[in-house]
């Protein structure tokens, strides 16, 4: 059972698409799981024949557990979860302790904890490590009131939870540790694309809708194009350190109808044409809305894009989606004052705050990211 | 094809994309977007299904004229042969 995300931890098997004999090849789908994120379509990391299936349709199988076992020299070793040395930076199974690596202080200390006696004997009881405690007394320690305060919390908060979805509860653990995690910083630009815009317009008026691009896709395409100008906001921190990818998969944060959100990757965005990305991103908000994205999309992003859309609010700032280093976030294109040599025009403006991660880079990778990105939308023709 | 096709038509594809809205459920001046809450992702591909469905191309500038299905119920009679 494959990690779609940084938080799951279990799937449940829906359909198994392969059958004991069947030869599969590195990416072929061989079975569907459902997560809190909907039905996935698991792709395999090996290729051999397929010697046995180790889990049942309706089984909850936890990430790390083998699905089925493919080839007969290493029956041992499980089938569809990959080496991650192998896969990486794609496969990032966890990065909670890893994480930790990088930080000058780390979040949650893992030596002893300091801890007077009362504390420790109740936060046995109650089932509490003492590292997740804030301690209040002397230098820090955890002392007795520490651990009442936590365990009221945290029966609370269970409550609280309950009338949560899945999908909202997803949601709430990977943005709540990218929070706790990466020291994010943020860095706004307002780009001028009124001129894109009327390209897109010119462009589409004479074509059937199937073949018309959205100012969304121009989006895309032009920051991975930046993405491939600043080397070090498209990756990955894995095992406790910075891994830029030499692919550009933009994920494309999607809003799900009756709540949450989901990010699959276009994958090698940069090397599609701008008729490609568009189609791409068709497919991909089709698949979601519908259930059927496949696991490698969820989990081979290097750089997310969220975008509020063509109307509504005019910016926003987002969270970094964990084990990514930069999220950008669109407002909606406004209608505003623009300076233009000497005159003051309304023009179409549209606002872009890039969220980037300290620990990998700062304020100047993230500006000529969004410098990268105003010269390639100002022309359009060329994306 | 009549008028009532031709509302049935509309919203039987507004549930395609959006699976959640029933037709029943849509009244007729219920906006595509405010009301239905449909970005523009949704909207393009509903209006390539309707092109698909009812031979009418709908070029962008005229988008606004099937935002809702009053609107939309109109605009396709006067374009759709019987």
């Amino acid at each position: 059972m494959p990690s779609l995300g940084a938080d799951m931890e279990a799937g449940t098997l829906v359909e198994w698409l392969i059958q004991p004999g069947d030869e599969v090849h590195r990416g072929d789908v061989v079975a569907v799981v459902e997560t809190q994120k909907g039905a996935i379509e698991i792709e395999s990391f090996e290729a051999g024949d397929v010697s046995e299936l180790l889990a049942q349709v309706g089984q909850t199988v936890p990430v790390g557990e083998p699905l089925a076992r493919i080839g007969e020299e290493t029956p041992e070793v499980s089938a569809v979860l990959p080496d991650p040395a192998d896969t990486a930076p794609p496969y990032i199974p966890s990065l909670g302790p890893d994480v930790q690596k990088v930080s000058a202080t780390p979040p949650r200390p893992t030596a002893v904890v300091a801890a007077s006696p009362a504390a420790r004997v109740a936060a046995r009881h109650a089932g509490l490590k003492l590292s997740e405690l804030r301690g209040g007394g002397p230098d820090g320690a955890v002392v007795l009131a520490d651990v009442e305060i936590f365990a009221k919390n945290a029966a609370s908060s269970k409550q609280a939870t309950d009338g949560l979805s899945e999908m909202r509860k997803a949601v709430a653990a990977a943005m709540t540790r990218a929070k706790q995690e990466i020291p994010h910083f943020y860095v706004s630009h307002t780009i001028e694309t009124q001129g894109l815009s009327e390209w897109l317009a010119a462009r589409n008026k004479d074509r059937p809708p199937a073949e018309r691009i959205l100012l969304g896709a121009a989006i895309v395409k032009a920051a991975a194009l930046a993405a491939q100008a600043v080397k070090s906001l498209n990756g990955h921190i894995v095992n406790g350190e910075f891994v830029p990818s030499s692919e550009i998969n933009t994920g494309v944060a999607i809003a799900l109808r009756g709540g949450g959100l989901v990010a699959p990757a276009l994958l090698n965005a940069d090397r599609m044409s701008l008729e490609e990305v568009m189609e791409g991103m068709r497919d991909l908000v089709t698949r979601a809305r519908s259930g059927r994205l496949r696991s490698s999309e969820l989990t081979s992003g290097t750089l997310t894009i969220s975008s509020l859309g063509e109307s509504g609010a005019d910016s926003m700032t987002g969270v970094i989606f964990p084990p990514q280093v930069a999220l950008l976030a669109v407002g909606a294109p406004q209608i505003r004052p623009w300076v233009d040599g000497e005159k003051v025009a309304p023009r179409e403006v549209t606002n872009f705050v890039l969220s980037a991660d300290h620990r990998v880079c700062d304020g100047r990778q993230a500006s000529k990211f969004l410098t990268v990105l105003a010269d390639k939308l100002s022309r359009p023709e060329e994306l | 094809m009549n008028d009532s096709e031709i509302r049935q038509a509309f919203l039987e594809e507004i549930h395609k994309i959006a699976p959640d809205i029933e037709p029943a459920d849509v009244s007729d001046d219920d906006h595509l977007q405010d009301d239905l809450e449909l970005d523009s992702m949704d909207i393009l591909n509903l209006v390539t299904a309707l092109h698909a469905r009812l031979g009418v191309s709908i070029p962008e500038t005229d988008y606004a004229q099937i935002e809702t299905p009053t609107k939309a119920l109109k605009y396709f009679a006067s374009r759709h042969g019987p």
